[in-house]
């Protein structure tokens, strides 16, 4: 073992006691950080797969982020056009056959239209809102994963029924009804049409659940009055990180607006991110503390081997050895700590995982979902090692500048 | 005997001064500056037993530090076999303090949690010459010669501290270096103890040829050395 190791580790041997309650401190520095990242990060990571699987990842919609001025102020020299009356031509994605075919030789993933609208669902004397979709139901379930969350009947049932409605479980709970049970489907255009229930979903995500219908879109068109209209593109990509691109290009490329999921859930993402900052502050503050406890035991290995320090440098050690062997001790505790706190880190991971619990929020979790990444233990062993060595050195250093003849004359 | 090889220049050879001080001057800064030694001029060659003596306070210790570039000089320079040590760098006096200077100070400051030949062996790790085996029988060798070698694997605890100072002189031993210097060697020791250690020392110049510069308040020991230096007030003087 090299000499300067040995040293070092006999001083920390020497203070036996002292350094397992510095490493302890650095283990469970380590351990909870590694535990609260991988919770913290499963819990996002479980909401926003949840919440993207509930959602196209880009969606077209029939307005425009910048609305083209009226055609009267193209045509005059205008400053402003005052009391300019807006055509009659119904909003919609205008020629989507167009659109589409201008997509799809690029698209990374597929794409579904649709028709969407408030409506209100009546039966047996209860009303409920939904937003409900006018889909061709095939095309749907390429861009949705809504098949999967079905819980009576079938998505693709509705192909074969024109007159057929699936709705969330939160809807029928509300107005009491269940699978073939005929309701009244209201629009604001004034058309009224009786559509059977045929399938329930649930998707975990409550406003989806609770306000929500699907019908086929022919059906939806008549509802709405509004005969070979889509207002909706959905688009579901392979990668759902490269929703904001895709959206970007498609928004040039149409004119219309097309949202990707992040920027749909914005606020939300800024939460999630605020989220992480406050997590990292508290693991770093944690395992700064840890730091304080290395810096306690190296400063006071540093003074009581001030005579041991002297002798060293007379028998020809230099500053630098004297600083690496100080140096060392906090960086062995270090290291010590961080191999066992991830060790207590990943049993700490595993026995969350394992719990099993019902909480109800916007998204349902029956278990503390736990995302396992070799970068929370990096990033906590690194913090742990890199305050380990800041502990270490400020006494190491302290140490090093030791003048020798002041010891041995305080000494002797 | 094995504690060192022969280190005696060869008859006929001009060899320059194992040690040379010229003005060497030490002041402590302050608010009221102490000066410890004051324009020393002395010259220390091969193979002599040199004690220092003085008062308390003469900076008989301070000169021995300077000598052996433990403490830097305010003023003049110390030349090791010729060569000025004034403008080396920290690390450059460190490796001359491993390789051709070694310290015996009044109390042995052997490291406790380190047995007796594994202190001995630190200068030797230190200067990586001798591979581990050979560092072991070395270390076990030097214990023996100084009557220690049933000692070798206890703790300094389990000493004397006859017996802890002698393990002090096989560890300034170690490297072979041609000087040792020595503060207050027998200051600890019972008379018995004392005159074993004294003896350790005589036999280094006599049949080693080392350089032994020893600080010593016993004058009756300095009378028994080769020659004397005398401090008063941080200067040489007659003794």
């Amino acid at each position: 073992m090299p000499l300067i190791l040995s040293i070092a580790l006999t001083h920390v041997g020497g203070r036996f006691r002292q350094s397992i309650v510095s490493v302890l401190g650095v283990m469970l520095g380590v351990g909870f950080s590694i535990a609260m990242a991988a919770l913290m990060e499963g819990s996002q990571r479980d909401f926003v797969a949840t919440l993207v699987d509930a959602i196209p990842h880009v969606e077209v919609s029939d307005d425009r982020r910048d609305p083209a001025p009226p055609p009267a102020a193209a045509r005059f020299d205008a400053v402003n056009v005052i009391g300019a009356r807006p055509d009659d031509d119904t909003r919609g994605l205008r020629n989507p056959v167009r659109i589409k075919a201008m997509l799809e030789n690029w698209l990374p993933g597929g794409m579904a239209a649709s028709l969407s609208g408030q409506a209100v669902l009546r039966y047996g004397g209860k009303d409920v809102a939904v937003a409900l979709t006018g889909v061709d139901p095939a095309a749907h379930l390429r861009v949705s994963t809504i098949g999967e969350d079905m819980r009576a009947g079938a998505f693709m049932d509705l192909a074969a029924d024109l007159n057929g409605l699936i709705i969330g479980d939160g809807v029928a709970d509300k107005i009491g009804a269940n699978v073939g049970d005929t309701l009244a489907v209201s629009t604001s255009s004034g058309a009224v049409r009786r559509l059977k229930v045929i399938g329930l979903f649930h998707t975990g995500v409550t406003q989806a659940d609770d306000a929500t219908g699907y019908t086929v879109l022919k059906t939806a068109q008549v509802l709405f009055s509004r005969p070979n209209a889509i207002n909706r593109l959905s688009i579901r990509l392979k990668d759902v990180n490269s929703a904001r691109a895709v959206a970007q290009r498609v928004e040039r490329m149409t004119g219309y607006r097309a949202t990707s999921w992040q920027e749909a859930n914005e606020s939300l993402m800024e939460v999630l991110m605020v989220r992480n900052i406050i997590m990292y502050t508290v693991v770093g503050a944690i395992l700064l503390v840890a730091g304080f406890g290395i810096f306690t035991i190296v400063s006071t290995i540093v003074h009581e081997k001030a005579r041991d320090i002297a002798i060293l440098k007379s028998l020809g050690f230099d500053q630098a050895d004297i600083r690496r062997i100080f140096l060392m001790e906090g960086l062995f505790i270090g290291i010590v700590g961080s191999v066992l706190g991830s060790v207590l880190g990943y049993g700490l991971s595993v026995f969350l995982g394992s719990l099993a619990f019902e909480v109800k929020t916007n998204v349902e979790l029956t278990s503390l979902p736990i995302y396992y990444s070799a970068w929370h233990y990096a990033i906590a062993c690194g913090f742990a090692l890199f305050s380990a060595g800041i502990a270490g050195y400020l006494p190491a250093r302290r140490a090093a500048q030791l003048n020798p003849v002041d010891i041995i004359r305080g000494a002797s | 005997m094995s504690l060192s090889a022969q280190t005696r220049p060869p008859a006929g050879a001009a060899a320059p001064p194992l040690i040379e001080a010229r003005g060497l001057t030490r002041i402590l800064p302050g608010l009221v500056p102490v000066t410890l030694v004051r324009d020393i001029d002395l010259t220390i060659g091969a193979g002599e037993f040199v004690a220092i003596t003085g008062p308390s306070g003469s900076g008989k210790s301070s000169l021995l530090y300077l000598l052996g570039l433990l403490d830097a000089p305010t003023r003049g320079e110390v030349l090791i076999n010729g060569h000025p040590t004034h403008l080396h760098s920290e690390t450059r006096r460190a490796r001359e303090r491993l390789s051709t200077l070694g310290f015996v100070f009044q109390f042995h400051f052997l490291l406790p949690e380190f047995s007796v030949a594994e202190n001995v062996m630190i200068p030797m790790r230190k200067l990586k010459r001798l591979g581990t085996r050979d560092m072991r029988a070395r270390a076990v060798r030097m214990l023996g010669e100084l009557g220690l070698e049933e000692h070798v694997d206890k703790l300094p605890i389990q000493l004397s501290g006859g017996q802890r100072q002698r393990v002090a002189v096989a560890r300034a031993l170690a490297n072979d270096p041609p000087a040792i210097l020595a503060d207050e060697p027998t200051g600890s020791l019972d008379s018995k103890s004392s005159e074993q250690v004294f003896q350790i020392l005589r036999k280094l110049v006599d049949d080693h040829g080392k350089t032994v510069i020893a600080v010593t308040h016993d004058l009756e020991m300095a009378a028994r050395m080769d020659r004397r230096l005398h401090l008063v007030d941080g200067m040489l003087a007659d003794p």
